[in-house]
């Protein structure tokens, strides 16, 4: 299982990729993997404000249905239309194709709150 | 947690463990469209051990089990499977069942797992209150290891270990012989759709008859399946679960089971409320939903007809054959019609679907 060093993680196991007041958000490759086969997934509307801590979106595997949290405040600036039809992108490329929504941050330094991957990987290994 | 024989040979295979009923079971092994496309396509094997196993012998046992039943067991043969249900004096359903008729003075039914000892306490009560002498009932549960082997792969796959006419064996009919090179229950049943088989055998002997169907299946594309593609599989076939379509608050005429309930024989626990839910009007229908729409209905999303509620879904997922949501729903009679258009509510939203008649693919 991989977690890249680049990103930042939250506790709901989601990544976030900080580009200035931009943050690419996506579930970890361990989430993916826990989830199983995805077959579905729900993303809020361009320009909908989400704010951290607060569900944005849904992904379903064939068993199980899970909220997406918003790991910072801000608006939607643009979500992945490829996931509509193709949801299993999320298994196959968690990091890079299966990205979700991009985040245009209220506060670019929320970002410095959340993990980095030795921290994630420590948590996961708690978890499981 | 109980423990089927085979619980090491899942762990090995890196299945995904669950609590199922009480029951630790593999859930998933490669991933649960993997197997299910696997099982539709080629072959699939199944530990089934934790189903229940109870025989039933003696000079009444037909009397008894026609009293206990549903279905008219007079009319299997020995060698023959019948699918029936139990039930309670007020028309509930206690399990579902499949019976096996020996002789006429043996048979056995294979019960739902987590319903085994509700089932066998319910067996002993019907049996004392029938006041039918020489019957005996032994729960034989823990003797029974259960393997499924299903898929349109399985004949050739159980031929290379059995001598046995399989060609003539056919669909709900079984046979006692040799696999492996041991002496077991092959049954032509299964809770797939697909052709295939289920096999009873001693519990010991479980580790050793798996590998050898997995050593013969591999060049036939046979996987391990586990319990997440068990249900998707059954759910495009329409097949009811107990705990889901079935229940001690749903009658078998309400759950799509009429064609098993035979009104017409001599008494049986139940038939009374039956006959008079029948002359009264079977107040909720289960019926197939597909979505028009995109979404996947879930096990207790409401059902809407137009403004009103009108009923539940009892089974529901992304069907891995048609990629697209179905479900299993208990809604009133006006709502039951094919070709009806349904709204299910999925996260405040309401989905366009429309009843069909299960099973949703051929």
């Amino acid at each position: 299982m991989e977690f890249p060093e680049e990103l930042k993680y939250t506790e709901e196991h989601e990544w976030v990729m900080v580009e200035e007041d931009l943050a690419v958000v996506g579930i970890t490759d361990f989430a993916q993997d826990a989830l199983g086969d995805v077959v579905f997934v729900e993303l809020p509307e361009v320009g909908a404000s989400v704010e951290a801590g607060k569900a944005f979106g849904v992904v379903e595997s064939v068993k199980a249905v899970s909220d997406v949290y918003a790991p910072l405040t801000g608006t939607i600036e643009e979500i992945n239309d490829d996931l509509i039809d193709a949801p299993e992108i999320i298994n196959t490329s968690p990091y890079e194709d299966g990205w979700m929504v991009k985040i245009r941050m209220a506060a670019a330094s929320d970002a410095d709150a959340l993990m980095d991957a030795e921290e994630y990987q420590a948590l996961i290994a708690e978890e499981s | 947690m109980q423990k089927t024989p085979l619980n090491q040979i899942h762990r090995d295979l890196g299945a995904r463990m669950v609590d199922f009923g009480g029951w630790d079971m593999p859930v998933q092994y490669a991933g649960v469209i993997e197997e299910h496309l696997a099982v539709r396509q080629a072959a699939g094997l199944f530990d089934v051990s934790h189903m229940g196993e109870v025989e039933v012998t003696g000079s009444n046992a037909l009397a008894y089990i026609q009293l206990l039943t549903v279905n008219d067991a007079a009319k299997l043969v020995n060698g023959q499977v019948q699918y029936s249900a139990f039930c309670y004096p007020e028309g509930g359903i206690v399990d579902d069942v499949t019976l096996y008729r020996f002789s006429d003075t043996r048979f056995m039914f294979c019960v739902n797992a987590a319903n085994t000892d509700k089932d066998f306490a319910w067996m002993q009560q019907v049996l004392a209150d029938s006041s039918l002498p020489d019957v005996s009932l032994v729960n034989r549960s823990e003797e029974f290891a259960q393997i499924a082997l299903q898929g349109p792969g399985s004949e050739k796959i159980l031929a290379c270990l059995t001598d046995m006419p399989l060609a003539q064996l056919a669909y709900y009919h079984f046979s006692e012989g040799e696999v492996g090179g041991l002496q077991m229950i092959v049954s032509r049943t299964g809770y797939t759709g697909e052709d295939g088989f289920e096999l009873y055998l001693p519990a010991a002997a479980a580790v050793d008859i798996w590998q050898k169907l997995m050593n013969a299946g591999r060049p036939y594309g046979l996987q391990p399946i586990g319990l997440g593609a068990r249900d998707t599989l059954r759910l495009e076939k329409g097949y009811a679960l107990y705990g889901h379509e079935l229940s001690r608050e749903i009658s078998p005429l309400e759950a799509g089971l009429a064609w098993i309930t035979k009104l017409d024989k001599n008494d049986f626990v139940g038939k009374a409320a039956l006959v008079s839910q029948k002359t009264n009007g079977v107040p909720r229908r289960r019926v197939g939903l597909n979505m028009l729409e995109r979404g996947i209905p879930r096990e207790g999303y409401p059902v809407f007809l137009g403004d009103n509620a009108v009923g539940v879904v009892t089974s529901g997922t992304m069907s891995p054959s048609l990629k697209r949501g179905i479900a299993l729903a208990l809604v009133a009679p006006e709502a039951a019609a094919v070709d009806t258009e349904l709204e299910i509510v999925v996260r405040n939203r309401r989905i366009k679907a429309k009843v069909v008649r299960p099973p949703f693919i051929a």
